[in-house]
């Protein structure tokens, strides 16, 4: 508890329990500010929801692991997502995907020892028109081709 | 703060100047107006730099008496995104970029000609068009749910006004008995949009006759088919129809809560909704007390979180009350026992769209338009390899054909169309002899697909309807909730087999395994999401079985899809440039200088490079077999 504690986006995670004086029906809500806050649900933030507004840690990992927003792993700092929506898989979307995954040397899902990329995959960013759509963090490329690949990769943030 | 319909009416007509010159297109005006999408689509494209870039220009050279500019909803037109729009002259601009915006004032609205090289140009003609309603595009479409998007300002109140929004509310709980309006809503036909094709008015009625204090109106905006994008684009491009058919339905059912359970990557869209809702409030249109009448009603927003089984409204029901979003069996039915135990009522997004409309022009106008038993419209987001990937909105009726080559502008590239595929994970494919079906719900069941809730995806020669069958249980599995066995268990073990198949390690016998573990789990399931997961695999073996043969018999994919079946080879063309052994990151290939290569079977990873390095024409001399 210690180190949560101490981070200051705790209090405003509180204040926001307290302002919509949040009861179990508001448990997605909760874990969403505190995604948004802390970029991902740590087993002691878990705890710490658990705590303030008394709903079971089991009941909460239990609907944190069913929704695939909630991530309970740390994210990089450039989340590369391929959108596979069929869209976009039709037009090619899986061999972006398996490009990313070479020029990276990384699987999807998975966070680079640095922290600075993540690669996913979603269901479609409903922009089916500019398929195969690749968004890293919330910037979104269209049209993308195998081509683009490294060029995308060297405009992220290091 | 309005507090009659008097009030409203005088908003309305204060505000036709509002809409003056979008509403008479064709008419003579030194003023102009520029519409910028900002649908997901254009946005994307960055429309929203766009229409900064305008306003910016505008000012910089004092026109602001000549042209004004504003954002709009989707025109749905996405494939030739950003679209620009101008009023009166119905010019549609397309792929507009930054760097176009001065040009676009300089030519059109300084000296009145067009820019000819923006305009959208035929693909069968060749020919520029110059005006929207002159497009194939439009020609057939009959857009209701999407009336505003591509005409009002989503983020401006005053302009839905100005269109008679509100109005119908306005008029419903002034003058009318919560009955009459289940009835009206019962005689116009309308079905749910959002799959499941249910009656709107008997579901409305349903609620109203279960007694109790407390009753919930729900709208289901967690749009989960990949590849379907209707319900974002009419929360996006005219969130207030929505809020002012949940306030109808609040009245008609007895509910004076409504809750809108919208996708939480939907940001644009919740955004929009926010202004509008907040709008609303301050306008009493929604809130206690509404124009003076009596009724309450409140909204409020609830954000999904990924799981594409919430569209199932009982699971959706589940996770509003904070729950994992589990199906529970019906009865009792959310009519009867819903969010929280009360009675609720859960409308998909294009559904409650119909629903202001259809009370302003009445029923039997409503009724007018479609098939017998499937009234209205119904969106369509075409995607895939189509020319005009887009949201469309068709009469029921209208033929796939229709959709696909006239509205869509045929298959991209002049591939040769294979299927396509609508209900998207639970639906089914069609082939080119059913593309003569006018579509309606019962027709594309008959035919082995569905409705579902719009998503349309057109496939050609290149795609291997093995890997689609497999995409899509791809995507079921890993949105199955666990609750059901036959689900949780048999979707896998289907999806294993396909995969085997795939890989070339198929055996006769699991086309007859895949049959009846198919009918199995869709038996077996509790909800639509595992009754129907199946059906890409039914409806692809019923139509494809050949190509599920060539994979499992002569190992061979027929559209060069399945990596693992396919072998590159080089042919006799080869003219030994070395260009492909050059490329190959596993040194697989050999050969001298001018002499003839070989790719080593044993090292080759399939990776294609070899293929694309290629320089002979026109047929390479690196194969795929």
């Amino acid at each position: 508890m210690c180190n949560l504690s101490q981070n200051p986006k705790i209090q405003e995670l509180d204040a926001f329990i307290a302002k919509i004086n949040a009861k179990e029906s508001d448990l997605i809500e909760v874990l969403h500010h505190a995604q948004n806050l802390f970029g991902y649900i740590s087993e002691e933030l878990l705890g710490h929801i658990s705590e303030k507004i008394s709903v079971p840690k089991a009941k909460i990992y239990g609907v944190v692991s069913f929704y695939s927003y909630f991530t309970t792993e740390p994210r990089g700092k450039n989340v590369i997502n391929v959108c596979m929506g069929t869209a976009c898989f039709v037009r090619g979307a899986d061999k972006i995907l398996r490009e990313f995954e070479s020029q990276l040397r990384m699987k999807t899902g998975e966070t680079s020892i640095d922290g600075i990329f993540t690669i996913d995959s979603l269901r479609c960013v409903g922009a089916c028109g500019l398929a195969p759509v690749v968004m890293v963090n919330d910037k979104v490329y269209g049209r993308v081709e195998t081509g683009d690949v490294r060029r995308i990769i060297s405009e992220c943030e290091v | 703060m309005l507090n009659s319909i008097e009030d409203l009416k005088k908003i309305r007509d204060n505000g036709q100047g509002l809409l003056f010159l979008r509403k008479n297109t064709g008419t003579e005006s030194v003023k102009r107006e520029i519409l910028v999408c900002a649908g997901t689509g254009c946005h994307s494209a960055r429309s929203k730099e766009i229409v900064e870039n305008f306003n910016e220009e505008l000012g910089k050279r004092n026109l602001s008496d000549k042209a004004t500019c504003h954002i709009t909803g989707c025109f749905g037109f996405c494939e030739k995104g950003p679209i620009v729009k101008i009023f009166p002259d119905d010019v549609f601009y397309t792929e507009v970029t930054e760097k176009d915006v001065d040009e676009i004032i300089s030519t059109h609205i300084i000296e009145g000609k067009k820019v000819e090289r923006l305009l959208y140009v035929d693909p069968k003609t060749s020919q520029k068009i110059d005006t929207q309603h002159h497009m194939d595009f439009y020609g057939k479409q009959n857009r209701i749910a999407l009336r505003n998007c591509g005409l009002l300002d989503p983020e401006k109140i005053e302009e839905y006004i100005a269109n008679d929004g509100y109005l119908a509310l306005a008029e419903i709980i002034t003058t009318k008995q919560p009955i009459d309006v289940v009835n009206t809503l019962k005689d116009s036909g309308l079905r749910g949009r959002g799959g499941g094709g249910f009656p709107t008015g008997s579901k409305w009625g349903m609620t109203l006759r279960s007694i109790s204090e407390e009753k919930y109106m729900v709208c289901n905006a967690d749009e989960g088919d990949p590849g379907a994008f209707m319900d974002r684009s009419i929360l996006e491009g005219d969130p207030h129809s929505i809020i002012e058919a949940m306030a109808i339905g609040g009245f008609a059912i007895g509910a004076n809560k409504g809750v809108v359970y919208i996708r939480a990557e939907y940001p644009l869209a919740i955004k929009r909704l926010k202004i509008a809702i907040e709008q609303a409030k301050a306008f009493n249109l929604l809130g206690k007390n509404i124009l003076n009448s009596g009724f309450d009603f409140e909204l409020d927003i609830k954000y999904g979180a990924g799981a594409f089984v919430c569209g199932e409204e009982t699971a959706l029901i589940q996770s509003i009350e904070g729950h994992r979003g589990e199906p529970v069996s019906k009865p009792p039915y959310p009519s009867e026992s819903g969010l929280f135990g009360k009675p609720t009522c859960v409308n998909n997004v294009e559904t409650l769209a119909n629903i202001p409309v259809i009370f302003q022009k009445g029923p039997e106008w409503y009724s007018s338009i479609g098939t017998e038993f499937s009234k209205g419209t119904k969106v369509f987001a075409l995607a895939g390899k189509i020319n005009n990937v887009g949201l469309v909105e068709v009469p029921m009726g209208i033929t796939l054909r229709e959709i696909i080559y006239e509205i869509g502008g045929g298959i991209k590239g002049g591939h040769a169309f294979k299927a396509v595929q609508t209900g998207g994970p639970s639906g089914g494919c069609i082939t080119e002899k059913d593309l003569d079906t006018p579509i309606d719900y019962e027709s594309l069941s008959k035919i082995g697909s569905m409705m579902g809730s719009g998503g349309m995806i057109v496939m050609d020669e290149e795609n291997c309807m093995v890997d689609i069958a497999k995409f899509y249980l791809d995507f079921t599995v890993e949105e199955s909730c666990g609750k059901c066995t036959a689900c949780r268990i048999g979707n896998k073990r289907l999806l294993e087999i396909l995969n085997r198949i795939t890989q070339g390690k198929g055996e006769l016998e699991d086309l007859e395994k895949l049959h009846t573990l198919s009918e199995t789990i869709k038996d077996t399931s509790l909800c639509g999401l595992g009754q129907t997961a199946p059906n890409p695999i039914l409806s692809t073996m019923k139509f494809f079985e050949e190509e599920y043969r060539a994979h499992i018999v002569d190992k061979r994919c027929p559209s060069g899809v399945c990596k693992e079946l396919l072998r590159y080879v080089i042919s006799d063309a080869c003219i030994g440039c070395t260009k492909c052994a050059r490329v190959c990151p596993t040194d697989a290939i050999v050969g001298k200088v001018r002499e003839k290569h070989v790719i080593d079977q044993e090292k080759c990873i399939k990776c294609g490079s070899c293929y694309t390095a290629c320089p002979v024409k026109p047929i390479k001399a690196v194969q795929i077999v």
